[in-house]
Formats: structure tokens, C-alpha cells, sequence
């Protein structure tokens, strides 16, 4: 005997003690599918025939099924299961996880049972106990189908059990090998004429008479449902239906005026309402057999498909996460009708519960239904109900293109209960926010909290651990800007390796080699300003702000750090400053070069001193102080000594030494001060142009941000823009090295911070994956204020060599690869949690424990 | 870091037999944290000068993991006045270099070391974040003459203000032993920073220099919980990583913000009307399960726990450190089964929407709204109103029109830094009854603390009901 069984579904073996179920399971199962009570009696009383174990076992049991099936597993049961009590809560189980119920009944003679028992010790019940469960069994057995086993299989036998296989065999609603492309059409009823017209600017050849299509090559049609109803021509559609679906040109799922016509047309009693009594006067005049394959057409849709490997759901009233690709009569009910919350509205019409607001799922769900004005993405579903037959439009789908195709209705045919158009006289297409911008106003926490993995294009999964997570939460919700803002965060940087040159801690050398070994020919030096890292973003207007960013009332723009706070307190001076930025964007002609209405870019704020002001004064200058002010009272208690004639000669050496030190150190932090009275006082220094609409430029090489980049700050007015003095360096030639070298000691000397060296290519894969995006070297002076007054010292310097790079290269490639995703996924126009879980990401890395020096 | 200890004392080169070292050679200490020096600048029988300078390894104290107790993360640890301005480095240079002189023995001059002798130290660089005040209000008390220089933080950046480090010079007569221990004990202290501390008995070392004058010191509360400074946890070291070089660390002076909030509002002890009224409107309401959002470091939840009332009260807030405090407050590790049950406390946002939060009787939302960016305002109005969405509200805030009663304020300064706004009554109202019409509550509003006839009470609540 084959049984088959739904791929997914919770299998329950029905037998006494010692009728051979875990023999049976064992045959057909893997070892993982199969939950046995004996085992789960073991697992928490380490023994298999505890019975006082029983509770808590079944209490594993139902938890371990329940995981199995959620996560999309089939589970067997393997346990006596011969009371209807026992069988309850696992029939209860697999509604809950809507998958059907099989039972598989072991109903074998008594005898054998007694027999087999006899011969394993650890069975000592007594002959009664096997007694009483055959006749609970044999109770049982008519009482199967009521109790809601869907596939119900008894082996009477043990030839038959011998003989049993077991097949698998996948759900309807599984197409998943299906890969399309397809055209999605929502709710038609009865609009004939448009579909026509809609299919036509599909591409497909219509015969209307014939009532027959032909795709354009490869592609598939899907009928979203409610084919029926209301519109002038239902007949019509359903004869082009199920011809297209017979001859494999469409799919087409139910809607619930298709279930109701095809009831009513099965003699069941249904109220004649909200436009059956049309399709029924329609369908009168056709003949009883097209008739009676109507409803055979109807009752025999699925309710929803999965197509696509997974990526592609369709359903009429859409379709929530956990119901995907399974089946029950739940999932059913909520392709047909969705989710309602039990209210009704001003309008007597149940209220939608908005099931597409929490989807979180990775499939793409295209639904109808509901009539909306226009379809709009929200969290990867889509509405595409435009209310033809109200006197709307007739829309279509494209996939994967995303493509929206609409034919406006040529009548309304209908009145709808609730009005879904926006009245006519409301203000012209006044901007407001997008259905997912409005979702978007708030991020859940449970999206961002806890140990996440995000997934990136450049560099897999990108592991956050929980209490960076919180340390970010921390940081993210007190001085973070708007998220919406938020759509990159920068990386951090790693050093070159340690330098062996006298006096020095890094030098290019280190640089042009880590990226000549790593195969990378051609780099780029560009000079490292001291300043503040900062994301500048600026929109064309305030509309664009509005429809790109969906931000209100912020203004044109913003200026952040890298940890997300806006640069500027002052909304006036930050007005100012963007306002300059995008005069120098209008001049250089950006918008139309790019076809763009907003730019982001990722630059260097100056001075130090407008950000860091607090630090450079708690700390800094407060060390310069202290220090200056010590080491030069030492000096004097000293000369004072060596002048009454005590031999302090070496310590007053080294202090006189390192008074020096000290006075190079303020002359360094100096550097990067200046007073900022205006906007005036400002310079930005932009060095990667991160992203327009619909492109990141990171398939931009270097040489062409900087080019391009140049091209805006000598567009700038007032000089608030400069462009960054860069050199493409040869690494593989030694005189294009020296080149490199010698600027940088031009540099330094100067008392510059020193240089990034980037590989050309704006993102550098080598043998093992990502390279580093960029490489700092330092200069002597600058490194003062990182590694302290004295650290030229040479007993400091030779200690301070010894120093690992390793966690601060993987970070910056962590979060490199994290900033990139934000950005991608932005221009993508996903939902504003999948870019902040990235941006989130960059924060939350940043608080990992990294030499900070570095 | 430079100590100089003159007297004139007669003869005054007495001072080399109490301190034990030779006027005539300087002589070198090895240190854990580098060396010490000690030589005489000046020594005659009429005046002499002890000098100790000590030469702190900056690449140890950073590199020897197992010392500085308590610092933090970032940069600062190259970049640290810790060589150069006196802290617990010197006290520790003090006790290795003179402890025979600290605990008063002395071969030579026994009978000199109970002596009161005239006394005058000199601390080239002497942090004190309390400023010149608390120099004063250390030392005074001790009969110290003391005169205090503060040091420019940069010459070349006048409008930057001074720095918080001080020359200072202090002159008494009194036993030399005394005057160490004083100085072991108050130079950490003045610090308050980043306690370098070699041994476990910190507790008995403060005993034992303190024996004899810190019971009877008008600061001896503060003196001994600066000494015995907290350590730092995880989360805030991961803070202070993220913020690393661009600013100071969020809370690296969150308590003392707190204080000085506190110190503005004292005189009135508003912060205990406020929590009275909140927990007055919060009974009222006959809830039962109740949130405190932005719970702080818990003195509501307190509050809250002592009434029967509540069965369920949820304290959340952003800060883990606040959460930390709380949790030691209400010790919670150490509550009855019962009371435990009854109380949890949760790591949150108001900005992010939390289903943690949705199902509950009454929040209160004391003295939060003003700490949000006004564009996050719209966000936390919908977390609040709509997902949370208890059936009673409680929010405070401060009366902006108050502020002109402070003594201690500055006009047109809001109480706290961390304030990014302060609202009229007028502002506040507006904004309470648009928010309560949008999201379906009607607000009422109460005035806490003394109310005065034109401004107004100092803070105000509206309590929010669900309609």
C-alpha cells in the first residue's frame, strides 16, 4: 500500500504498545522527523517508561512539534496516541500551524503486541494495559475523520505494514518551480473590455470572440480573483479564464465573489448581494454545462501560489508569512477575505486589520481585493486593486520587473459603499507621504535589539552582538537624527601596518604593499583632512526631501556625524550651510547630470574644533595645560638644584625633553582649530559621492569621485567646498611609489594628518574575499594627539610598534560592508527598517572593543 | 607631576630626617607606574625645599591592563593628564617614597613628628572639576591657608575659558604626617577620575589616613565616595567607544548634569512633589498594571512598589547605566518572591515601538518628553498614543515660564544640558490637547509644586485618558 502524505504535515502513528510504530517510523522517517514519547520520557527523566514523566514528556513533545512545523518541517508523532484525548491538542496543533493532520492507524491483531512485548524486559506492564489500549483503538477508529484528520490510513496487517510505503507529495499552492516572468492582473469582475485593453498593452494577442490569449514568449498570466460581479461581462472573463488556465497560459486564484457565485451555482442558499445578481442574470443565458464548469473551475482554485524558488506570493486578499504555502481552512479564509478585526465602519464594512503593515517575510505578496486609488509598496506587498469596476483603473503587475501597467475603466459600472478615489476637489496632487513612508514612521524595536544577523551583498552575514546592539539603542534614540535621514553611517579605518622607519609609527611603504600583496595594482592617495567625518545629504526642495526621504519639515537636507547626530544645533546655520552645498550642486549641474533630485555624500567637516569642541577642551587642551604647566615647574625646581649643585643633569634632560614634546603636542591639536563665528568659517571636504536616485556610485573607480567631486567644490561659491589634492599611485612600479612617499612627507612635514590610500576600484575583492576599502598613514605630528605628547620618545615608540591590527581590518570591512547595504538598499526603496537595520548595524559595530589608537 | 614641600622650620633641613631622604643627594624610585625622584631645590638651615617629581610611563598605563581601574575606552588613555596633573598616582608616590614620614616614625628626629611645623606645599597642576570652591571647602576645614591659580587651557583660544586645573599652594603649621595623609587622602579625591590603585584594602587605607580628621570634615561624605569611586560597566565602555572622537562620552558627566538639575530645583525639593503628584494621578487612574517609561534610575518605581495597587509595574529606560542604578535601588536581586513578580525592569526606546509595552493600565512619563529632538517627537507620540496606548497617561515637564525664579540659573538656560526644549504652559497645553484630540484621550492638567500667580508652578503634568 502507498500512502501519500502532504509534503508538510503532522503525521500521528495510532497503535498499542509493541504494535511496532517506531519499527514503522524508523522505515519511512528520518531519525529528526520523528518525536517519540519514549524518547521525550528519557530526555527528562532518563527513563523510557516512566509514566509519571508522561506530562512533562508530551509538554517536549508538543513544543519540539510545534517548532518543526512553524519552521516548515514535518513531524511524526511516535506514541500510542490511542485516546482521542491524546490525539486533541496534536489535530489542534497542526490547525494552529496550518498543515493538515495525517493519521497513520497500526491496527493490528492483539496477539502480536502481547508477543513482542513479552520479549523486551523493559515492558513489564501486564497484558491488561495492551488490552485496554486495542480497545480504545478499535473505539477510535470511526472517530478519525470527525476529529479532523484530513488523510486518515489504517494497516490491518503486518503484511500490510511490510508492504506500506510512503510517499510525499507537495502542496497545490506550491509552484514554487515556477519562475515566471509573470503579468499579475487584480480584481476584474466582469470588466471584460479592459482586460482586453490592459492585455494588450501587456503585449498579449487577444482573440475576444474566441475568448483566448497568447502571452509574450516566456511570460505567464495570473488572475489575482474576483473575476466575477459587478461589470458588464463576467461570462466573458470566465471563458478567457479558464481557457488561458487550461491551455497553461494563466494562473488564477480565487477571489470571494468567484467562491460565492460557484456556491450559489451549487444550489447553496447565499445572499444575492454586491453584484451577484448581475453575474447570475449574465450567466442565465448560458447553457447549464458552462454552468456547471464554472463552478467546477471555481472549486477547484487554490487558494494562494508560491512562485518563483519562494520570492513570489500571490493571493486575492493577500497573504501573511506564517500561512505561506501551507494548507488549512484559515489560510483559505484569508486569501479569500484577509484578516478582519471583528469592527465594522462608518460604512457597515468590516475593518481591515492591516496585515501588510507587520510583514516582515522575505517573499514578495502581490494581493487584492481592496480597492485603492493606486497600488503601493508597503514591507514587499502590493495592492493592485484599483477599482476598475467603480470607474477606476484595471492594473497589472509586472514581474520581476515591478512594473506597474494600467487601463483607466471606460464606465463605472458600479457605486462603490465606501469612496476609494480621492475626491475630485481636493487639492492637486499635493504631495503627501507614501503608504510605506507613512509605515515608516516608526521602527519597531524587535528589529533592532537582541543578537542579529544582517545579511550583506559584499560580505555575507554580518553578526551583532547583543549588547552592542543595546549600546547603539542607547545612542541611536538620544542623539540620532531622524532615521529616515539615516541611510548610511561610515566605516571605519585601519591603519597601514607599522612602520620600521626610525621615529615613525606608519609610513605609505606599508600601504602600497598591503594592496600591491593582495593584487591590486592602482591606488589611490588622497590627503586626510583633519576634521570631522560627516554625511551630507541634500535634496533639490522640499519635495524632494518629502518623497525621497519622506521627511517633513527638516528642511532640504541634513549634515550628520558618524555616529547619526546632526552636525549643526542651530537649524538656521545648518540652513546656511546646505543651502551652500546645493547652490554648488544647481552650478555644477548635478541634478540633470544625474537625474536626481537628492545626493549623498560622505565628506570631511572643518574645523575639528566646530564638533570637537567640548573634547578638544576637556581634554586636549586640558592635558596641554596640565602638562605645560608641570613639566615647566619641574624644570625650574630642577635648574634651581642643579644651581645649588646637586647632579640632576639627566633628569633635567629628559624633562627639558619632554617639555618639548609637550609644545609640539598643542602646536598639533592646534592646527585644527579655528573659531567659527559663520557658516563662512566652515570647509567641507567631500570625497566619495555615495549615492543619487536609484544608484550607490560604488561602481564608480576613485579617480572619478574625485574628478567629479572637484567639478562641484569649484562650483561652490565662497569656498566652502574644497576638493581633495589626490595622486593615483602605481604600486608595482617603485618610481610611482617614491611619487607617493615623497607627497606624503610634503605633508606631513607641513604638519598634515598624513593620507588614505584606497585601491582604485571603489569596492576591491582579492583571493580571500573583501580588501580593505582604505588605508590611513598617519604623520608624525598628527599621531601626537592620538598616542600622547610623548610617544616620540623612543623607549615609548618601540613599545607602541608591537600593535595588532587584525580586529580594527576585520571592523572596517564589517562595517564597510554594512554601510554599503544601507545604501543599496536604500536606492532600492526598501522599507526604511531594512536600511536602518544596516545603518543600526554600523552604530552597534562601532561600539565593539577596538584599539581606538588605531 | 611636580610636589614641593618647603619649611622654615628651625633648622629647617629637619625636614630630610622627617622625610627620610638624604638633602644633599637626589635619589630614584622604581614604581609600578614609572619613577619617582626626590632632591632638594633648596636646603639651608633657614629654608628647604623637598622636591617629589614623579615621571608617570604613559605607554605602561595603558599597555599594563591590570592598573587604571575604571578607565574608560577611548583616547583618552594616551592622551591623559594622568603624568603630569596630580591624582591617586601621587598618593600612591607619597606612600612608597615617604611612608615612614606618613605613618610617623622617624629615626633621627623622633620627638619632631608630632611637631606642628610650619608647612608650605606647592602642586604645580592640581585637577578639580569642582572648581576653586571645592579646593577651598577641602582644605579650609584642615586650617589651611590655601591660594589657588588657575591655569589658562589655552592661551592661543581665549574664548575657550580655563582649564579645571589649578596651581595650588597651601601653607599651616601642623606634623608632617599629618599633612601627607591629608594630601594622600584629597589629592584623589579632588581628581574624582580614573583611580589608580594598587591593592584590594582601599576601604582600611582610607581608615587609616583619615583617622583622626575625616570623621570631623564638613565633606566627609563626598570625600569618602569619591575615594572609593565606582567602577565603570561593559555597556558604558561601549559608549564610550561609539563616541570616541568626536565627543565625550553621552554620560560621562550624566550624574553630575543630574546634580546640578537637582541643585537648581533643591530648594523646593521638587523632584519629591513631582513624584508625589505623578503617583497621586497614577492611584487615581485604578490602574493596576502600569509602565514607567523613562524610569530613570527607579525613584518612581519605588514609589510605585510600596502600593498594593499596582500589581504589574514595568520601569524602561534608554540608559542601560540608569537601568544598572535602578536595579541596585530596588534591589531587585534581593526582593521577596512575591515583590519580584510584581516589577521588571526593561532596556527600551520610546522612539522604537515595542510590543512589551502595549496592554497596560497607566504610564507614567515623568520628565522625559523634553530630552527628545523635537523631530523624534512625532514617533514617540505614536509609541505612546497609539501602540503603547494605556488607558491613563501621566506626563511631566518642566514650566519654562518658571525659570526666572531660579536663583542659580541662567536666563535663557534650560535645568538640564541634555534639555532640547522647555515649554510654556501655554506650549505645553497646545501640544497636549492636539496630541490627546489626534490619538483619542482628553488631557487635564496640573500644576506641581508651588505655583506662583504669573508664571506658573515649576513643572506640569498633564494626565491623558483614554476616551
Amino acid at each position: 500500500m502507498k500512502i501519500i502524505i502532504p509534503e508538510l504535515s503532522l503525521v500521528v502513528l495510532v497503535g498499542v504498545s509493541g504494535s511496532g510504530k517506531s519499527t514503522f517510523a524508523r522505515r519511512h522517517f528520518k531519525p529528526t522527523e520523528i518525536l517519540s514519547s519514549d524518547h521525550c520520557r528519557a530526555l527528562v527523566s532518563d527513563d523510557e517508561n516512566n509514566q509519571a514523566a508522561t506530562g512533562d514528556a508530551f509538554d517536549l513533545l508538543h513544543y519540539i512539534a510545534r517548532k518543526r512545523l512553524v519552521a516548515g518541517k514535518l513531524a511524526v508523532v511516535d506514541a500510542t496516541n490511542v485516546q482521542a484525548e491524546s490525539r486533541k491538542p496534536l489535530v489542534a496543533l497542526a490547525r494552529e500551524c496550518h498543515c493538515l493532520p495525517v493519521a497513520i492507524v497500526l491496527n493490528l491483531p492483539e496477539r502480536l503486541a502481547h508477543d513482542r512485548n513479552k520479549n523486551r524486559p523493559d515492558r513489564a506492564f501486564g497484558p491488561h494495559v495492551v488490552r485496554q489500549q486495542a480497545q480504545q483503538l478499535r473505539r477510535s477508529l470511526r472517530n478519525l475523520q470527525r476529529e479532523g484528520f484530513r488523510h486518515i490510513h489504517i494497516l490491518n496487517t503486518p503484511e500490510e505494514v511490510d508492504a506500506a510505503s510512503v510517499g510525499r507529495e507537495p502542496l497545490w499552492n506550491n509552484l514554487r518551480h515556477e519562475r515566471g516572468p509573470f503579468d499579475i492582473v487584480g480584481d476584474i469582475h466582469g470588466c471584460y473590455d479592459e482586460l482586453a485593453l490592459l492585455l494588450r498593452a501587456l503585449g498579449y494577442a487577444v482573440d475576444e470572440t474566441a475568448h483566448t490569449l497568447v502571452p509574450p514568449s516566456g511570460r505567464k498570466l495570473v488572475f489575482l480573483g474576483d473575476l466575477v460581479d459587478r461589470g458588464p461581462k463576467t461570462p466573458d472573463i470566465l471563458r478567457l479564464a479558464m481557457n488561458a488556465v487550461a491551455s497553461g497560459a494563466a494562473l488564477c486564484v480565487p477571489g470571494n465573489h468567484d467562491v460565492k457565485l460557484m456556491r450559489k451555482l451549487r444550489g447553496r442558499d447565499v445572499q444575492i448581494n454586491h453584484g451577484l445578481a448581475d453575474s447570475l442574470a449574465q450567466l442565465s443565458s448560458e447553457s447549464e454545462e458552462f454552468r456547471i464548469r464554472v463552478a467546477d473551475f471555481i472549486d477547484d482554485l487554490v487558494s494562494h501560489y508560491v512562485l518563483d524558488e519562494g520570492r513570489l506570493v500571490v493571493a486575492h486578499a493577500g497573504m501573511k508569512q506564517s500561512m505561506q504555502g501551507r494548507g488549512s481552512g484559515a489560510v483559505r479564509e484569508f486569501a479569500l477575505f484577509g484578516e478582519t478585526t471583528g469592527e465594522t465602519d462608518e460604512f457597515g464594512l468590516p475593518i481591515r486589520y492591516n496585515w501588510a503593515a507587520e510583514y516582515r517575510g522575505p517573499a514578495m505578496v502581490v494581493y487584492g481585493h481592496t480597492p485603492v486609488p493606486e497600488p503601493e509598496w508597503l514591507n514587499r506587498t502590493i495592492n493592485i486593486d484599483t477599482g476598475c469596476v467603480f470607474g477606476g483603473k484595471l492594473t497589472a503587475l509586472r514581474y520581476p520587473e515591478n512594473e506597474i501597467v494600467s487601463v483607466p475603466a471606460l464606465h463605472a459600472y458600479a457605486e462603490p459603499r465606501k469612496p476609494f478615489l480621492p475626491e475630485a476637489a481636493s487639492a492637486p496632487s499635493s504631495p503627501s507621504l507614501s503608504a510605506q513612508q507613512q509605515h515608516d514612521d516608526i521602527l519597531d524595536l524587535a528589529d533592532v535589539t537582541g543578537k542579529r544577523l544582517v545579511s550583506t551583498r559584499l560580505h555575507g552575514n554580518v553578526t551583532i552582538r547583543q549588547e552592542n546592539a543595546a549600546a547603539a539603542l542607547e545612542v541611536m534614540s538620544r542623539f540620532a537624527a531622524n532615521p529616515k535621514w539615516l541611510i548610511h553611517l561610515p566605516p571605519t579605518m585601519s591603519p597601514s601596518e607599522t612602520s620600521g622607519v626610525p621615529g615613525l609609527l606608519e609610513h605609505p611603504a606599508e600601504a602600497f604593499a598591503y594592496y600591491r600583496h593582495a593584487g591590486v595594482p592602482r591606488v589611490i592617495c588622497e590627503e586626510k583632512h583633519m576634521g570631522s567625518r560627516a554625511i551630507v545629504i541634500v535634496c533639490r526642495d522640499k519635495n524632494a526631501a518629502l518623497k525621497t526621504f519622506g521627511i517633513t519639515d527638516e528642511g532640504i537636507g541634513i549634515c550628520h556625524t558618524r555616529t547619526g547626530r546632526r552636525f549643526f544645533d542651530d537649524p538656521k546655520l545648518e540652513t546656511a550651510f546646505l543651502d551652500r552645498v546645493h547652490a554648488a550642486a544647481t552650478a555644477a549641474g548635478y541634478w540633470d547630470e544625474f537625474q536626481t533630485t537628492w545626493f549623498c555624500l560622505d565628506c570631511e567637516l572643518m574645523p575639528w574644533s566646530a564638533k570637537a569642541q567640548e573634547l578638544l577642551k576637556q581634554q586636549y587642551a586640558s592635558v596641554g595645560a596640565a602638562a605645560s604647566a608641570s613639566l615647566a615647574a619641574e624644570t625650574s625646581a630642577l635648574e634651581l638644584a642643579a644651581a645649588h649643585g646637586l647632579d640632576v643633569a639627566e633628569l633635567l634632560s629628559r624633562t627639558t625633553g619632554r617639555r618639548q614634546m609637550v609644545a609640539d603636542y598643542v602646536a598639533a591639536y592646534r592646527r585644527y582649530c579655528w573659531p567659527v563665528h559663520s557658516v563662512d568659517d566652515y570647509k567641507l571636504a567631500p570625497f566619495h559621492l555615495l549615492a543619487t536616485e536609484g544608484k550607490a556610485h560604488t561602481d564608480k573607480p576613485h579617480d572619478w569621485h574625485m574628478e567629479t567631486l572637484a567639478r562641484l567644490a569649484n562650483a561652490a561659491a565662497g569656498g566652502i567646498l574644497i576638493a581633495t589634492p589626490h595622486r593615483v599611485i602605481d604600486v608595482t612600479d617603485p618610481a610611482s611609489e617614491a611619487d607617493g612617499i615623497r607627497w606624503w612627507e610634503e605633508l606631513t612635514s607641513r604638519g598634515g594628518e598624513g593620507m588614505v590610500v584606497k585601491p582604485l576600484e571603489f569596492i576591491a575583492k582579492g583571493r580571500r574575499g573583501l580588501i580593505q576599502p582604505a588605508v590611513k598613514c598617519r604623520g608624525r605630528e598628527y599621531l601626537r594627539i592620538i598616542y600622547g605628547p610623548e610617544y616620540t620618545a623612543p623607549e615609548n615608540l618601540a613599545r607602541l610598534r608591537s600593535r595588532g591590527l587584525q580586529a580594527k581590518r576585520s571592523l572596517a570591512l564589517r562595517e564597510f560592508a554594512l554601510g554599503i547595504e544601507s545604501l543599496e538598499r536604500f536606492v532600492r526603496k526598501e522599507p526604511l527598517r531594512r536600511v536602518h537595520e544596516a545603518v543600526f548595524g554600523v552604530l552597534a559595530l562601532e561600539s565593539e572593543p577596538v584599539d581606538p589608537r588605531l | 607631576m611636580l610636589i614641593t614641600l618647603t619649611t622654615t622650620h628651625h633648622p629647617a633641613t629637619d625636614l630630610g630626617y622627617l622625610l627620610r631622604k638624604n638633602p644633599t643627594r637626589p635619589q630614584s624610585f622604581e614604581l609600578t607606574f614609572g619613577k619617582a625622584h626626590v632632591f632638594y631645590p633648596e636646603a639651608t638651615s633657614e629654608r628647604c625645599i623637598a622636591a617629589l617629581l614623579v615621571e608617570v610611563d604613559p605607554v605602561a598605563l595603558v599597555r599594563n591592563r591590570r592598573n587604571p581601574s575604571g578607565a574608560g575606552g577611548a583616547l583618552e588613555q594616551y592622551v591623559n593628564d594622568r603624568p603630569y596633573a596630580a591624582s591617586s598616582f601621587l598618593s600612591v608616590a607619597i606612600a612608597e617614597v615617604f611612608g615612614s614620614a606618613l605613618s610617623g616614625s622617624s629615626k633621627e628626629r623622633p620627638e619632631l613628628v608630632e611637631t606642628p611645623i610650619p608647612l608650605q606645599v606647592v602642586l604645580a597642576a592640581v585637577p578639580s572639576r569642582g572648581g576653586e570652591a571645592f579646593l577651598h571647602r577641602l582644605f579650609e576645614p584642615l586650617g589651611y591657608a590655601i591660594t589657588v591659580t588657575r591655569l589658562p587651557l589655552d592661551e592661543t583660544f581665549p574664548e575657550w575659558d580655563e582649564s579645571f586645573c589649578y596651581r595650588v599652594e597651601l601653607a599651616a603649621t601642623l606634623p608632617l604626617r599629618q599633612l601627607l595623609s591629608h594630601l594622600y587622602v584629597l589629592v584623589p579625591v579632588l581628581d574624582n577620575d580614573k583611580h589608580y590603585w594598587v591593592g584590594d584594602d582601599e576601604v582600611g587605607k582610607l581608615m587609616r589616613r583619615g583617622e583622626g580628621w575625616l570623621a570631623a570634615h564638613p565633606e566627609r561624605e563626598i570625600i569618602t565616595r569619591r575615594y572609593l569611586k565606582h567602577q565603570r560597566s561593559l555597556v558604558d565602555d561601549a559608549l564610550a567607544q561609539i563616541t570616541n572622537g568626536d565627543e565625550p562620552p553621552p554620560d560621562a558627566n550624566a550624574a553630575d548634569h543630574a546634580l546640578e538639575e537637582d541643585a537648581i530645583e533643591r530648594p523646593i525639593s521638587l523632584n519629591e512633589q513631582r513624584l508625589g503628584s505623578v503617583l497621586s494621578a497614577m492611584k487615581a487612574s485604578g490602574a493596576s498594571r502600569v509602565l514607567d517609561l523613562g524610569c530613570g534610575e527607579g525613584r518612581l518605581l519605588q514609589l510605585l512598589l510600596k502600593e498594593k495597587q499596582f500589581t504589574e509595574i514595568i520601569g524602561m529606560d534608554v540608559s542601560h547605566r540608569a537601568l544598572e542604578i535602578a536595579g541596585e535601588r530596588l534591589r531587585l536581586d534581593r526582593l521577596p518572591a512575591m515583590q519580584k513578580e510584581r516589577i521588571r525592569i526593561l532596556h527600551g526606546s520610546l522612539i522604537y515601538r515595542d510590543e512589551r509595552l502595549a496592554g497596560y493600565d497607566a504610564a507614567a512619563v515623568v520628565e522625559v518628553i523634553e530630552h527628545l529632538d523635537p523631530p523624534r517627537r512625532a514617533a514617540f507620540e505614536r509609541i505612546l498614543f497609539e501602540c503603547a496606548r494605556p488607558a491613563t497617561i501621566v506626563l511631566t515637564t518642566p514650566n519654562s515660564e518658571y525659570n526666572v525664579k531660579w536663583e542659580t540659573l541662567p536666563a535663557g538656560k534650560f535645568r538640564h544640558r541634555d534639555h532640547r526644549f522647555e515649554w510654556t504652559r501655554a506650549e505645553f497645553q497646545s501640544w497636549a490637547n492636539t496630541t490627546a484630540a489626534r490619538a483619542g484621550y482628553t488631557a487635564r492638567f496640573l500644576p506641581v509644586g508651588p505655583e506662583d500667580a504669573v508664571v506658573g508652578a515649576p513643572t506640569q503634568m498633564a494626565v491623558f485618558t483614554r476616551t
